[in-house]
């Protein structure tokens, strides 16, 4: 079996149901004077971060303490991976440190990937994000956080999104949260539609379980939730689009915008957000707009990954694809 | 969970089992001397019932309302890692919180006391009651840990080869507590 999560498309139905369903029961430790369970006492998680994020490995630094697991951190800047080290040392020097799991951010896509199936380490490894590849616990935590919306707390236990519409709207070439996204939202039985400009939809998106379109206008009011993603400036290496006023003109989303989507649909983005770009002050800082439910709701989703990947003897999450098939 | 065999006989059946938490209610108002102060915590899944048809009879005897809820202990286990994580149950605690409160906490079966071991570790996560005491349907034996219950249904000794299995109408479709003998025994 395996014990790592490297891709949200590695989720069955149920699986992620599970995780959703914890991460629910952890978002109440979070309201408790004392936010800590004793669940992962005596392990050692180490944050391995070859790439800048503090949401991220802040997020997963607060779901490992409060679960009372041993945190280190380590980043790549000032590390001897800066001195040349490979990923390969760096993942020997933590097995002989006799660590239980190892959080990676890395900017190759498929770096975790080699980490869990190389047998360099036989830690549990979570993709914190590799590259444009995948992102699988920003997904679980934008699916949990439509869940609460649009289906309801108490009501969502055991429920999937089944039915519900999403729209994706923006970089979709650059961002493993789009393809996250897609792929658990699907599993979810979800409708997953992305707006894009049609340079910056990926090749091969034709094969992907998802509608594309380059007209967010005609979108939105067909909308439960619509998902703006950050344009990733540092990842473009040509130009995309005209100007910024040209891109924010099409796919932005503004007041006038937000008004075409339905009463109950929500705004959410995975942040940071460039204001003005891809979404105004006016959205972001309205009730719809969940970016700051998002963050609170990462750590419960982290604690609930987590604890079911190590709480046990072995994982309670399966996986719909073995090694072998990949 | 063990498996339980066709043969197993009921110890309890439904009216003896109402019977009971009606005496332990009463036990219970006679002991708190009326009640005030008592919040009733059931341990999932079938102490959460036993608990709310305790708060159920506490009302009818003392006419006031009595605040129940659940305490999930999954996360405090001392066996976590000898078993693949379980899916978590529900942790309800009523809104005036468990401070400076009696806490009652309800289960149906007292076996190693490990179970309640880790709901006293819960509890102390999660406020600091006046004092805690123990309810259960039956006590069966065989503690591990220094730990007896203040109330208890019915005392069963049982051997280590037998099987306890408290049945309630709100899951199981009827109330019953069955003694059997493990399936490696027979």
């Amino acid at each position: 079996m395996q014990r790592h999560l490297i891709s949200a498309a590695d989720l069955t139905r149920d699986d992620a149901v599970l995780i959703l369903d914890t991460a629910e029961e952890m978002a109440r430790v979070a309201d408790r004077p004392i936010k800590k369970l004793p669940t992962l006492r005596g392990r050692t998680i180490v944050n391995l971060f070859f790439e800048d994020s503090t949401r991220t490995r802040i997020s997963f630094e607060a779901a490992e303490k409060r679960l009372s697991a041993d945190v280190i951190n380590f980043t790549a800047k000032g590390s001897s991976v800066s001195k040349g080290e490979s990923l390969k040392d760096t993942a020997q020097t933590l097995e002989a440190m006799g660590v239980d799991a190892v959080v990676i951010r890395h900017g190759a896509s498929g770096a975790p990937y080699r980490l869990a199936n190389s047998g360099w380490i036989d830690a549990a490894v979570i993709n914190a994000g590799d590259g444009t590849h995948q992102h699988p616990t920003q997904a679980l935590l934008d699916a949990f956080t439509m869940r609460r919306r649009l289906v309801g707390r108490d009501a969502g236990l055991g429920q999937d999104l089944s039915g519900k519409r999403i729209t994706i709207v923006g970089d979709v070439l650059h961002s493993r949260v789009a393809r996250s996204n897609v792929d658990l939202l699907h599993t979810l039985g979800a409708e997953v539609t992305l707006v894009a400009p049609p340079t910056l939809v990926p090749v091969g998106v034709g094969s992907w379980p998802c509608a594309v379109s380059y007209d967010l206008d005609s979108t939105l009011p067909k909308s439960d939730a619509v998902m703006m993603l950050r344009v990733q400036r540092e990842r473009m290496n040509a130009a995309f689009f005209p100007t910024e006023r040209e891109y924010s003109r099409r796919y932005g989303l503004d007041g006038d915008r937000m008004a075409k989507m339905p009463e109950h649909a929500i705004v959410m983005h995975p942040g940071p957000m460039v204001r003005g770009m891809e979404i105004t002050a006016e959205v972001a800082d309205s009730e719809r707009c969940t970016v700051v439910e998002q963050v609170a709701n990462g750590v419960s989703i982290r604690m609930a990954v987590l604890y079911l990947l190590l709480g046990g003897n072995e994982p309670a999450v399966t996986h719909a694809r073995t090694t072998e098939e990949k | 969970m063990d498996t339980y065999t066709s043969d197993a006989r009921p110890v309890l059946e439904g009216p003896d089992i109402a019977r009971v938490l009606t005496r332990i209610a009463h036990e219970i108002v006679e002991r708190a001397k009326g009640a005030d102060d008592v919040v009733l915590l059931g341990i999932p899944t079938r102490g959460v019932f036993l608990a709310q048809r305790l708060a159920a009879k506490l009302e009818q005897i003392t006419d006031r309302k009595i605040p129940v809820g659940s305490l999930d202990i999954t996360m405090y286990r001392d066996d976590l890692r000898m078993h693949p994580p379980r899916a978590l149950a529900r942790t309800e605690i009523p809104g005036d919180g468990i401070d400076g409160r009696l806490v009652v906490l309800v289960d149906d079966v007292l076996f190693s006391g490990r179970t309640i071991r880790a709901a006293l570790d819960a509890l102390n996560d999660i406020g600091r009651p006046r004092a805690v005491q123990l309810a259960v349907l039956v006590d069966r034996g065989h503690r591990e840990l220094p730990i007896r219950a203040d109330y208890v249904g019915k005392n069963l000794p049982t051997s280590l080869r037998e099987t306890v299995k408290v049945q309630l109408a709100e899951e199981d479709g009827r109330d019953t507590v069955l003694l059997g003998v493990k399936p490696a025994d027979q």
